[in-house]
């Protein structure tokens, strides 16, 4: 009765001062007690201190694929056959209907369209490199020409990617994306 | 505390009653075990004790498997086979636990659909049901995580679909993936919190358990009737009701006794029926598992996941209404979990003023139904996503959701319900006869 607030009584007034300085201190303290246990939880140095790889792509003839992993992901390298660069660039006037129609390229902007080009490594269209990660949950497609579009394809839930590994049926939202890669010398792809 | 009236325990020997003046435990527990049950109670009330036996079961045997196992990606498949080789009764410890999550499942649900068919989530019960869902939860989360442990093909890229789930939020997904990963992808991180959270989820389902057990102490239990037990007096109560010891606690007893006898018979002569022989592959971030499958008592909520693709027209119009930021990928997340919301939703949802579906005539069959249904998406949800399939999981998944925000509200409006006994006692004596029409104790064995 006589601990809440009360306007004709001065002292009630410092009281609630009291509390609420009490509270917000608590709040605070209690906050700052919790915040080192939730961000714990986030990548630790070393997990973060794994950002590039060189890798010696010598051994990957026309018409295969090498995957290695990077930063725990998978990545294809994919030396394409001039038949399966054609049947990717052949769709390059239409890319506007595609479900992602974004390139999806860490190396270029966000506004790069999903033409062939803006995907592939040289401008010969010969390296594909990409995150064997499917969009859709995470599950790593099968390559080597799989799926309905002689591309990629993966088993999880049915997605079936093309020749450039842009996303043409079902239920994954985007392209494959293209990681941070580039040529250090004629057989040296850098990623990250 | 309230509810049925009923004699409480009195301390008698000395030390007894030093102790009950002090901290009065044994009163506690006199009175949780002598709790006034109504007698008409059947076999679908057997349940609680099988989930109670398969938590004290998951929890003994998995303490003693952590003293074996390394939670280290380069070490843990092989520790677990090591237990399955070298450590003694390791094969059978490991056996139990992993078949002992399906013998969880399998009483959780029958616990469940009994709620629902006999509306003991109905007022004033829905506390009960509240706890109930959030135990439910926790123990999918449990199980969830204690898959990834053995750090096999199955564990490894289910655990990258799962947490893929959470990438699928928009705006933040991503972040709140790498939170839960501790990383990028699935790696060393995951499977060491992972390790840690499996052993402490199932304590705190002990605290709600205990909790759960409270809240319906206080209401009592519901029934097949569906009828309030007499509390008007003790006298009457009686007439309603036994108490939990011995009676109940017998019959719980006997029906665990035959239950256990099947599940150690899966456990002893088909221990991996249940499970994927995937798993017993070690994980390769490389290859993903040519069909990648949860077990088998997710898979009616995987299904609902996988139905709503991007040519559904709920999704389109989803999409369009919230202007492209629920995908058909979020879509199928919030399906799922929502999936989960509708049921405890159950209590507000279901408008009738008669609680046990016995003495509802329309209610039965959309009851059964929805038992018919859960089967289908099940087996929907083992098969592949392609063909006929991912049209039947999505008919199913509507009717899940058909069931709990359309059926429940409107039946209460247009169905005629029967008069359900006017009090347990006479649907007791309807079936085992009555005691006073006799003249002398039916209860009398024969010569």
């Amino acid at each position: 009765m006589n601990t809440v607030s009360n306007a004709d009584d001065p002292q009630g007034t410092r009281r609630d001062f009291i509390y609420y300085a009490t509270g917000g201190a608590g709040a605070v303290v209690t906050g700052a007690a919790v915040w080192p246990l939730v961000d714990q939880m986030n990548p630790s140095a070393d997990v973060l201190a794994l950002a590039s790889i060189r890798v010696d792509i010598s051994t990957i003839s026309t018409g295969s694929q090498m995957t290695v992993l990077w930063q725990g992901k998978p990545v294809f390298i994919r030396r394409r056959t001039e038949e399966e660069i054609a049947r990717a660039r052949s769709l390059d006037g239409d890319v506007e209907s595609l479900p992602d129609p974004m390139a999806r390229n860490e190396n270029l902007g966000t506004e790069a369209a999903a033409l062939d080009e803006n995907r592939t490594l040289d401008e010969s269209g010969e390296w594909l490199v990409q995150m064997g990660v499917c969009t859709h949950l995470g599950c790593v497609p099968l390559g080597n020409n799989a799926g309905d579009f002689e591309g990629w394809f993966c088993p999880c839930h049915g997605s079936h990617y093309d020749a450039s590994g842009r996303i043409r049926q079902g239920p994954a939202p985007r392209n494959l994306p293209i990681p941070v890669a580039s040529f250090v010398d004629d057989v040296t792809i850098q990623l990250g | 505390m309230s509810g049925i009236p009923h004699d409480h325990y009195e301390p008698k020997s000395g030390g007894a009653k030093w102790l009950e003046g002090r901290l009065p435990i044994i009163g506690l527990l006199h009175d949780t075990l002598t709790i006034p049950t109504p007698k008409n109670l059947n076999w679908m009330w057997i349940w609680g004790i099988v989930l109670t036996f398969c938590l004290v079961l998951q929890i003994a045997t998995g303490v003693v498997l952590v003293m074996h196992y390394t939670p280290h990606v380069d070490m843990a498949f092989s520790s677990v086979e090591h237990i399955m080789r070298d450590v003694n009764a390791g094969h059978m410890i490991r056996y139990f636990h992993m078949n002992g999550a399906s013998l969880f499942f399998v009483a959780v649900y029958l616990h469940i659909f009994r709620s629902l068919y006999y509306g003991s989530y109905k007022a004033p019960r829905e506390v009960t049901w509240i706890i109930g869902m959030l135990i439910y939860l926790l123990m999918m989360g449990t199980a969830f995580m204690g898959y990834v442990l053995p750090w096999g093909q199955m564990s490894f890229h289910g655990t990258a679909v799962i947490t893929g789930l959470f990438g699928a939020i928009p705006f933040v997904g991503e972040a709140i993936q790498t939170w839960l990963l501790g990383a990028s992808s699935v790696g060393q991180p995951a499977l060491n919190r992972f390790f840690s959270l499996h052993y402490l989820l199932p304590f705190i389902m002990a605290g709600l358990v205990i909790v759960h057990i409270w809240a319906f102490h206080s209401t009592g239990n519901n029934n097949p009737t569906g009828v309030e037990v007499r509390r008007t007096s003790k006298a009457e109560a009686e007439k309603d009701t036994l108490p939990f010891w011995p009676y109940f606690v017998i019959k719980d007893l006997f029906a665990l006794a035959i239950i256990l006898a099947v599940f150690v018979a899966v456990v002893g002569f088909m221990p991996n029926y249940l499970g994927h022989p995937d798993n017993y592959v070690e994980a390769n971030p490389l290859v993903t598992p040519s069909h990648i499958v949860p077990e088998w008592y997710f898979l009616p909520f995987y299904a609902i996941l996988r139905s709503f693709t991007a040519d559904v027209w709920v999704v389109m119009f989803a999409e369009w209404i919230s202007f492209g930021i629920i995908d058909a990928k979020f879509f199928g997340v919030l399906a799922m979990f929502g999936a989960i919301v509708v049921m405890a939703l159950a209590p507000w949802l279901d408008t009738s003023s008669v609680r046990s579906g016995r003495y509802r005539p329309m209610f039965k069959w959309w009851f059964a139904l929805l038992v018919v249904d859960f089967i289908v998406l099940m087996w929907a949800g083992a098969m592949p996503a392609e063909g006929i399939y991912p049209i039947i999981a999505l008919i199913g998944s509507a009717y899940w959701f058909a069931y709990f925000l359309i059926i429940l509200p409107l039946l209460g409006v247009i169905e005629k319900p029967e008069t359900p006994p006017a009090t347990i006692e006479e649907d007791f004596n309807a079936h085992y006869g009555s005691e006073d029409a006799s003249g002398s104790p039916a209860a009398t064995p024969a010569e």
